[in-house]
């Protein structure tokens, strides 16, 4: 989309947009290249308490909760929100990229220690321990699975608990990713209510938008979720007992410091249900989940009348001081990815232009890199670079290797035999037959690898929300995440300029780098 | 001055040439000529080193011409092809004048030898900062000889270098080569396969057949000794337009 967009902006190549480039302007790029050469923000401050946070709106105000809590008490706190699922936040803590986050009890039975039979809070202390991990005690409701449906459909249809849908096999059923595979989840529930639906996953954010397009009936959703109360779903009632309890807690390092450890313990038993639900519903009113968990600290009844106005009429300069910081976080994404891909996949697509079996095995690798699914291959790195930028730059740049390699492996094998038999007849070493001629010949092809690349590593980048790692991804996923369509716009249209300005710097470059020769060929 | 020491060369089950033995006179034009797939064009890479022999060897002034030998043997033969080869990222003087400032000869050595040799093939000066697109096919192939003479080779090969131009441009080329391989007195080995442009160029004709020397000898000892009736038969094949 990107792409097409860029192309009706320059119509045969013609570059005179203004607009571009006041917006250019606008974005301090050109200042912000200069700061990231300088400074690359790969380290995060030894001192501060990393406080983690699962990618849905309860996860986010708990957060920012425990983060004031911890500022409250002294500390330096930063918070990285909507890290990811389970296993992303987990490994997060477990390697030491963050020292907390909320989790359920439910979770850490099924999920995290995989136990089949349920636990006494006392043996998930336990067995935590031999992680290093500690929990603290339940903050006080719990937040189960229940299925809701549309109001109207449920009534018309006479559904009221979850056995009501055995005589309605053709609901069309969206869940979770994490809900369809987990052992307490959809494939358990099917055998114990004995219903034959065949349910589709999606990202769960995403299903309460499905939901009300009717493009699905029936949804799997969190018992504290605000958005039940905002779309007024019916619940229905879990009349086999299905769903187990998820007690919120939290998961601490038990390496913390004691006090950061004694001060969220301070959590306990001091949100319920109704509370919590108050909170979500705030945060998802308000658009901001920090002025959400202030409401905790507050004793006053947390759902004023003016509710302030929502992220739609942000200030100019508020947005500017948000988008600036993503801006030169994305850049440094795209900017070292693409510098690594640029010096390792060029000469791996020269060696690839040879032939033999060797060149078949690294553009079939660099292939299959090519259709492993974003979440999955930042989920691999996990272990071996954590949850941060360098994670995120290692997996843009392994995504942005298959043009490139392509593209000059393509553009060298091009070349003709006699102008091959030319160059070495003239008593070309073969290492100057390279550089002299068949490099430069095959420069449009490489140098329009590089411009893919560069444009689909910016969208790609976007990537690096899902792990925290900053970048516009974090505005668009909790755009995705807060149901806001201008919250996603404020990160989508950046990304689109900044795929504008790159073609508009490669279409200068093709003009110093592809030689006139070349391209007056190309053009006759 | 080229020695081919019973030389033969196959592409898998593919004979190209047979085991051939063949001199090539110093400061004389040799043709070599023949049908398609004939060989005569392998005999010339071989000269080159651009194809190794399957058996036996060449030899350039007594030197075996080998892969570690072919690097620098090159340098003193020039090679010009049917298309003439030019790279197209280059334009015309850079072309002729890759080899010199790779070989880092001093700028004002190359310049001067460029003007001769712009004079010698009668290209225009102002057409030097052309590119090969922008030249007509009888420019580019005063180019690539340009390319092939500005080391001042002792040997200059020619694979086919008017195959693929007009009558016009071919006979005027034609001209101005047998005029160039004169006043430079260098050793010519030229493939062709047309018998006239044989006749009208070479000192000595070699002519082949499926991979093997069917004759050698001058286009009188070809007219009035045929070796056997393939050679009365190509040479009649050949009619000029005066004896229709």
């Amino acid at each position: 989309m990107k792409l097409l967009f860029a192309k009706s902006f320059f119509p045969a190549g013609c570059l005179g947009s203004s607009d571009v480039w006041k917006a250019a302007k606008a974005l301090p790029i050109l200042n912000c290249l200069v700061v990231l050469l300088i400074i690359i923000p790969l380290t995060a401050n030894a001192q501060q308490i990393q406080v983690g946070s699962k990618r849905f709106t309860e996860s986010y105000v708990l957060g920012e909760i425990a983060k004031r809590l911890l500022e409250d008490a002294g500390f330096t706190v930063e918070h990285r929100q909507g890290m990811g699922g389970t296993i992303i936040v987990w490994q997060a803590l477990t390697n030491g990229d963050i020292s907390m986050y909320p989790d359920y009890t439910g979770t850490v039975q099924e999920i995290i220690l995989k136990s089949k039979t349920p636990l006494t809070s006392e043996q998930m202390r336990a067995a935590l321990a031999e992680h290093g991990i500690g929990m603290t005690e339940e903050l006080g409701f719990n937040n189960t699975y229940a299925f809701a449906m549309r109001r109207e459909t449920a009534e018309s249809l006479n559904i009221r608990t979850i056995s009501d849908l055995r005589n309605h096999p053709n609901l069309k059923l969206g869940f979770t990713h994490e809900f369809l595979n987990r052992n307490d989840g959809w494939e358990s529930l099917r055998k114990h209510y004995e219903l034959k639906m065949k349910p589709r996953g999606m990202e769960h954010s995403l299903t309460y938008v499905a939901l009300n397009s009717g493009d699905i009936d029936l949804l799997d959703a969190y018992s504290t979720d605000a958005k039940l109360g905002e779309y007024d779903l019916a619940v229905l009632e879990d009349d086999l007992e299905f769903f187990p309890k998820y007690n919120a807690v939290f998961l601490y390092r038990l390496d913390a410091d004691p006090n950061v450890i004694s001060a969220i313990g301070a959590l306990g038993e001091t949100i319920d249900e109704a509370r919590m639900i108050q909170l979500n519903v705030a945060a998802e009113r308000m658009k901001d989940y920090t002025r959400a968990a202030d409401l905790y600290f507050e004793d006053a009844e947390p759902m004023s009348a003016e509710a302030p106005t929502p992220g739609v009429n942000l200030e100019i300069s508020q947005f500017f001081s948000k988008i600036v910081p993503l801006t030169r976080e994305h850049l440094t994404l795209v900017v070292i990815s693409m510098f690594f891909a640029v010096i390792i996949g060029i000469p791996l697509g020269i060696r690839a232009s040879r032939p033999g079996l060797f060149s078949q095995f690294i553009l079939g690798l660099t292939g299959i890199i090519q259709t492993i699914p974003s979440i999955v291959l930042l989920a691999v790195l996990i272990p071996i670079l954590g949850t941060n930028m360098r994670n995120a730059i290692a997996a843009l740049f392994l995504y942005s290797l298959l043009p490139i390699v392509r593209n000059t492996t393509a553009g060298l094998q091009d070349i003709s035999t006699p102008i091959r038999e030319s160059a070495a007849a003239l008593g070309l070493e073969p290492r100057s037959q390279l550089t002299k001629v068949y490099l430069p010949m095959a420069s449009r092809s490489i140098l329009a690898g590089v411009k893919t690349s560069t444009i689909i590593n910016i969208g790609t980048a976007t990537l690096a929300g899902f792990i925290g790692a900053g970048g516009y991804g974090e505005l668009i996923l909790s755009g995705i995440n807060l149901n806001a369509t201008d919250i996603i716009l404020q990160g989508a249209i950046p990304a689109a300029l900044l795929a504008l300005l790159s073609q508009f710097l490669f279409d200068i470059l093709d003009r110093v780098v592809i030689s006139k020769g070349l391209r007056l060929q190309a053009s006759v | 001055m080229i020695q081919l020491n019973n030389a033969s060369k196959r592409f898998g089950d593919t004979i190209a040439l047979r085991p051939t033995n063949l001199t090539i006179k110093s400061a004389k034009t040799t043709v070599l000529i023949g049908p398609s797939g004939c060989g005569k064009s392998t005999i010339l890479r071989l000269m080159n080193g651009l194809l190794q022999p399957t058996t036996g060897d060449v030899e350039f002034e007594g030197q075996l011409v080998s892969r570690d030998s072919a690097l620098e043997l090159r340098r003193r033969m020039g090679y010009v092809i049917q298309d003439g080869g030019l790279f197209p990222h280059l334009t015309a003087s850079q072309n002729v004048t890759l080899m010199a400032k790779h070989l880092a000869i001093p700028l004002d050595e190359s310049q001067q030898r460029l003007s001769e040799l712009c004079e010698l093939t009668h290209f225009p000066e102002d057409g030097l900062s052309r590119y090969p697109v922008e030249l007509s096919g009888g420019q580019r192939q005063r180019v690539s000889l340009m390319r092939a003479l500005v080391l001042n080779p002792d040997v200059l090969l020619l694979d086919e270098p008017l195959g693929a131009l007009d009558p016009m441009v071919r006979a005027s080329l034609q001209t101005d080569l047998k005029a160039i391989f004169r006043s430079l007195g260098k050793t010519v080995v030229l493939v062709t396969h047309d018998m006239a442009e044989a006749a009208y160029l070479g000192d000595q004709i070699v002519v082949l057949k499926e991979g093997r020397i069917v004759q050698e000898g001058t286009l009188d000892d070809l007219r009035e000794r045929p070796s056997d009736g393939f050679i009365s038969e190509f040479i009649s094949a050949q009619r000029s337009l005066v004896q229709l």
